[in-house]
């Protein structure tokens, strides 16, 4: 008991010298992984991650930090981060969303990047709880070898650790990898290693100390489409009149290993099933039910080739760029439809507008580089606000269209490294008086009254100098 | 637009006199309107305005087919390097577009943009694209040059019926607004889309006219100087101003020898000449020829004859003595034509007068080209017309249009005279070449104009002759005076005014064919923008056939930046407008022996024709073929005209090489070097392993309906780069040379 005030005494001193987190973090250090199972999911381009952790505090304090480490390489490719922790039994089990975010520990080696997640309820000694992690990786699966003729299918290389680095001390592991298809060329053996159809079993292994690694690599075939957006512009353009008008720029590429050598059409129509598998000439996007007025184009003109079907619920776009797409080729597009815009732009109780949009980019399966999202709002609109679920590049710029006479006010919202699951509502709110809406119908109207007057005032004055 | 239709119909019509009593009617009418005399004349002058408006939206819709059968785009072969030379308009400013030195076309050649080419369309779109902008309207620079093909023709109508106007009356005016807003011959050049200097260039020319007929009517300075502009307009848009500074001369020559003199005519001529010569000078395509070269120097003789003329003139107003002026006369003249002749002389032999060019001599000569230039005759629209094209193009026009000469030379006067040489010339041009129909068609739309004008005009007399009973209110003396001698003249012929209406009504039946005939000719053949392709499916659906943007978007997504493209030269345009990617030769066909090049690196054998691409640094090789979809005009078609082209700079190559008994084939009766040159196997490679039809062989060429001769065809120095869905379009990549070790 004496032993244990002074501790606490030094540990009150300590969080006074530095911050707060220092201090969960001291104590968080105590939570050991009891269990750790993670599932990685390599079927696409995108690379998904499932972690469940089961934890429990070994300490003497109680602990509501549970920290996650990366290797620099795979931080720079990690879009997305989730965690849940699951509330009550079997039968009622329900994911409550928790808090992540970026930290750093001082003893960290190699420039390992961490990221806390902050428990709900703080986990008093031997208490235990159960965490799920959701990691999204792209630009992760690199093609081997990098250049391949149109009649080879795709082999892409994996880097990961047979063990989850961590800086939490791991009681029992297990690594289940999941391939796209029963080829695999070659993978690493760290026993016990299992290898049966699509999955490859790493573990388990057992009482692994803080930051152990162990890397692996598989080496597998991969013909999913890695279709990438570099860059995709997405303008949304509010008129109070009825509609909202979206227009989409993409730069689209196929990511994956280079084309090499001959295309040859005659082989790509009459044997498609072994000539170039890694291609891909469909893309579908999902657009927001009602829409209407789409259009699909490019620099040279419409693209003919595309079909909307749609319902109730969801509208789907297939679309088919000019040429199938193969390893490193482009193709640069622009999606354009419009939306009713009742279904996005509402009022707030406190009398401003506000338009809830989906983030993210319609393509289904498509990474984006770089997102740009411009809100146009209407002529006359003042503090604009945007409110995205996770942290996003703003500023202000303006644009004039149709008869403007002061512009336009966009918010502009960037964000790199974009994944399907990004796309959850934003908010951009506003003021707006709706006088405004008539300052252009009115401007067209005395534009034509002042027409008509000049010319009822030229034929009824006389201008000759000789009477 | 509307405002200054009416307003200059009024200002024209009435005497400063009735335009007082106009006035003060037009002030009154809106209180009273019982005053009858009055309300006709507004009646007709709403009936003129509204009909006109109608005509210019007329114009206007009737060239929107092809944007709504198939999109917003730029048609053909000539108007993507006019739209891509706006677009570098609008994007860098006049000045830079002045000086633009193009490296991406003619390589290793380069072409001066700013020094080769008419301005005159691209400053025009550039102009209007910059007014909407500074407006507010955010139209796409793509747009503009879509549709300023239509709006000017609608332009043209409201020209036409000024023009009218003056050589006949409104009435005819009116017909003849009408006549060529629809008519065929105009639209194949100026339907949405078709972004060619032709669009603006035929209303420059008309304007010309019309205002120079109105500067000889007027004797006007200030008519004769806006003609002056019109002119300078039509030198900056089209090489066809040549027409204009010909025709005029020998309009003012025909007057000089028809005695038709006057102090009118000589204000008009020299202030139009001068001036717009002086204005002509600042195109820099253009530059000194009107005083250096051949094809020029009519105009200038008939300055100096006029001058002689006016300086005669003057002597025999002076002179009192007639003797002494017949023996004056005869020494000016033959002092002058000695003076011209040997300045001419001089001129042509020490080379400071240029003599005529080759496409001069091929108007004049129709032979001349077929003979000497094969470049010029291989292009399809340069072939004499054949008469069908006449009866598609002009309709009823061809029968109408003898009636309107007759008319006219009936009611002779200097605008008469200037309309009928005008029709006559133009249609001895559009004789020889099919695109100078273009030309002919305002010519033909007014005479004919004057025809339908003064023949219904004739028959509605005759008809309202008999109907006189019910006094109308209009009382004028002559209407009457002319109704009863009608009436006397109607009792002679009893059938006369059954006749009539029986006529009106054959005339009616006419024109709504004629209508009819525009309609479906502007639907079905006009308004393909031949860059997609569009047929029939098995089962009466639309097939869209877009492989040449396919290739062109592919070149331009997926080859290097500095990439080299060979192709013949009809797609040099398009690749640089659409792939971005610099071509060889392109439709600017300014170096003969360049094409002779291409020409020759196409009918050689594989190993020849890689030393010529090496040479010329080409990296891909971009050839057009139709044999899997039926296209006809293809690279394989137009290839004879390669070695034609070809041989006629480098004898190595010779026609009679490719050919079987003079007989052209690719099946495997075909000549063995044809079937082994570059074009042969370019087009067919891996050709022998694809089906086309059911029931036929594999290699079975739909395009000409054989089965190809060489299916094994091997490439060594080239490889597939890329193969658009339906073949049309094939790119190959040249393989880097071999390392020898």
């Amino acid at each position: 008991m004496a032993g244990v005030v002074p501790r606490l005494l030094l540990v009150l001193l300590f969080s006074v010298i530095t911050q707060f987190p220092l201090l969960a973090r001291s104590s968080s250090l105590d939570l050991q992984i009891t269990n750790a199972e993670c599932r990685i999911d390599l079927t696409s381009q995108i690379v998904k991650v499932f972690l469940t952790l089961k934890v429990e505090n070994t300490g003497t304090s109680p602990a509501s930090e549970l920290l996650l480490a990366f290797p620099p390489r795979q931080v720079d490719r990690l879009a997305l981060v989730k965690a849940a922790c699951t509330v009550g039994k079997k039968k009622k089990k329900t994911y409550v969303p928790l808090e992540v975010k970026p930290t750093e520990l001082p003893d960290a080696p190699n420039d390992t990047k961490l990221f806390s997640i902050l428990l709900l309820n703080p986990l008093k000694t031997s208490e235990t709880a159960t965490v799920e992690v959701l990691l999204i990786l792209t630009h992760c699966l690199e093609p081997f070898p990098a250049e391949i003729s149109q009649s080879e299918s795709q082999l892409v290389y994996y880097h990961d650790s047979a063990i989850i680095l961590s800086p939490h001390y791991i009681k029992q592991q297990t690594t289940y990898i999941k391939t796209p298809s029963t080829k695999v060329e070659s993978y690493t053996r760290v026993e016990p290693t299992n290898h049966a159809g699509t999955q490859i079993i790493y573990g388990p292994y057992a009482d692994r100390p803080p930051y152990s690694f162990s890397p692996i690599i598989v080496h597998s075939e991969n013909n999913s489409p890695f279709a990438v957006v570099e860059e995709l512009v997405r303008e949304v353009e509010i008129s109070h009149w009825g509609s909202l008008q979206i227009t989409e720029h993409y730069k689209l590429a196929h990511a994956g290993a280079h084309h090499k050598g001959v295309f040859s059409r005659v082989e790509y129509q009459s044997r498609p099933s072994i000539s170039g598998v890694s291609s891909f000439k469909h893309l579908l996007a999902r657009l927001p039910p009602r829409v209407h007025s789409v259009y699909y184009r490019d620099e040279i003109g419409n693209i003919s080739s595309s079909h909307l079907r749609g319902d109730s619920r969801k509208s789907e776009l297939e679309i088919e760029p000019r040429y199938p797409l193969f390893g490193g080729w482009k193709a640069t597009f622009v999606i354009g439809y419009g939306l009713p815009v009742e279904d996005f732009l509402f009022e707030s109780p406190d009398g401003r507008r506000y338009l809830n949009f989906s983030f993210g980019c319609p393509v289904v399966e498509t990474v984006v580089d770089d997102l740009t999202i411009k809100v146009v709002l209407p002529e006359g609109s003042q503090d604009p606000t945007a409110v995205a679920p996770f942290p996003v590049d703003q500023h202000l710029e303006t644009k004039y269209s149709y008869l403007d006479v002061v512009g336009r006010t966009v918010v502009v919202l960037k964000k790199k490294n974009v994944v399907p699951e990004h796309s959850s509502p934003f908010q951009v709110y506003y003021k707006f008086n709706p006088i405004f809406m008539l300052a252009e119908p009115m401007m067209l109207t005395c534009v034509f009254f002042l027409l008509f007057m000049g010319c009822i005032a030229y034929l009824h004055v006389d201008l000759s100098l000789h009477k | 637009m509307v405002g200054k239709n009416e307003s200059a119909v009024n200002g024209v019509k009435s005497t400063p006199v009735s335009t007082q009593l106009n006035l003060k009617s037009d002030l009154f009418s809106n209180f009273s309107l019982k005053t009858l005399k009055l309300k006709t004349k507004q009646q007709e002058l709403l009936i003129r305005v509204t009909v006109l408006c109608l005509i210019y939206v007329l114009a206007f819709i009737t060239r929107l087919f092809s944007v709504l059968r198939y999109e917003s785009m730029i048609h053909e072969f000539d108007p993507y390097f006019n739209y891509r030379t706006t677009v570098f308009l609008t994007q860098h400013g006049f000045y830079e577009f002045w000086n633009w030195f193009d490296s991406e076309s003619w390589y290793p050649l380069g072409r001066i943009i700013g020094g080769t080419l008419y301005p005159g369309l691209m400053v025009t779109a550039a102009f209007i694209y910059w007014t909407l902008r500074f407006l507010r309207f955010a139209v796409h620079i793509r747009e503009v040059c879509v549709l300023t093909a239509p709006f000017f023709a609608s332009n043209t109508t409201l020209v036409a019926y000024f023009f009218g106007k003056e050589i006949w009356d409104t009435g005819a005016g009116l017909v003849a607004a009408a006549l060529i807003a629809i008519c065929p011959g105009y639209i194949s050049r100026s339907v949405a889309g078709s972004y060619d200097n032709e669009g603006v260039a035929i209303f420059a020319l008309l304007l010309t006219f019309y205002l120079f007929v109105k500067a000889v009517n007027t004797g006007s300075l200030a008519w004769a100087l806006a003609s002056a502009f019109g002119y300078f307009y039509m030198v900056s848009a089209w090489g066809g101003y040549v027409f204009i500074i010909n025709l005029i001369p020998l309009y003012v020559m025909v007057l000089l020898i028809t005695g038709r003199y006057s102090m009118r005519l000589y204000v008009a001529y020299n202030c139009m000449y001068i001036l717009g010569m002086l204005l002509a000078m600042q195109i820099r395509f253009v530059g000194f020829q009107h005083v250096q070269s051949g094809e020029h120097m009519a105009a200038m003789g008939v300055f100096f004859l006029l001058q002689v003329f006016f300086f005669l003139d003057w002597v025999k107003h002076m002179l009192s003595d007639t003797k002494l002026f017949q023996s004056f006369l005869r020494i000016t003249v033959t002092s002058a034509g000695g003076l011209g002749a040997i300045a001419l002389g001089v001129g042509t032999a020490s080379g400071y007068i240029s003599p005529w060019t080759g496409r001069f001599y091929s108007l004049l000569d129709p032979t001349y080209a077929k003979d000497h230039i094969p470049i010029i005759a291989s292009v399809s629209e340069h072939q004499p017309t054949a008469w069908s094209s006449f009866m598609f193009d002009f309709h009823v026009m061809l029968f109408l249009f003898p009636a309107g000469l007759y008319f006219c030379f009936k009611r002779l006067s200097d605008a008469t005279i200037f309309i009928v040489m005008y029709s006559l010339t133009s249609m001895y041009f559009a004789g020889v070449m099919v695109r100078l129909l273009l030309v002919a068609t305002p010519a033909v739309c007014l005479v004919s104009a004057v025809a339908v004008s003064a023949t219904v005009k004739n028959l509605t007399l005759l008809v309202r002759a008999k109907s006189k009973s019910v006094p109308t209110g209009s009382s004028k003396g002559t209407t009457s005076s002319k109704a009863s001698s009608k009436a006397s003249f109607d009792q002679s012929l009893p059938f006369q005014r059954n006749g009539a209406i029986a006529l009106l009504f054959g005339a009616f039946y006419l024109l709504s064919n004629y209508a009819t005939h525009c309609t479906w000719v502007t639907s079905e053949a006009y308004s393909s923008p031949s860059i997609v392709l569009a047929a029939r499916g098995s089962h009466g659906n639309r097939v869209i056939f877009d492989d040449y943007r396919e290739a062109y978007f592919w070149l331009r997504q997926n080859t290097p930046q500095d990439a080299k493209v060979m192709s013949w030269w009809d797609y040099g345009y398009q690749i640089t407008a659409m792939g971005n990617r610099t071509v060889i030769v392109d439709n600017n066909t300014w170096n003969n022996t360049h094409i002779a090049t291409v020409g020759r690196a196409m009918s050689s054998y594989e190993d020849e024709a890689y030393e010529i691409m090496r040479s010329l640094d080409v990296d891909y090789v971009l050839v057009v073929f139709g044999g899997v979809t039926g296209y006809s005009s293809d690279d394989i078609n137009k290839f004879l005209w390669m070695v034609r082209i070809g041989g006629g700079v480098f004898p190595v190559i010779k026609e009679p090489d490719y050919l079987v008994n003079g007989e052209y084939r690719v099946d495997k009766g075909a000549a063995p070097k044809m079937l082994n040159c570059l074009m042969y196997k370019l087009s067919y490679y891996r050709f022998g392993e694809l089906t086309t039809e059911y029931g036929q062989p594999p290699g079975f060429d739909r395009a000409r309906g054989v089965e190809i001769g060489n299916k094994d065809v091997k490439l060594e120095y080239l490889e597939e780069a890329f193969t658009t869905s339906n073949w049309i379009v094939r790119i190959y990549k040249i393989k880097p040379p071999n390392n020898r070790w």
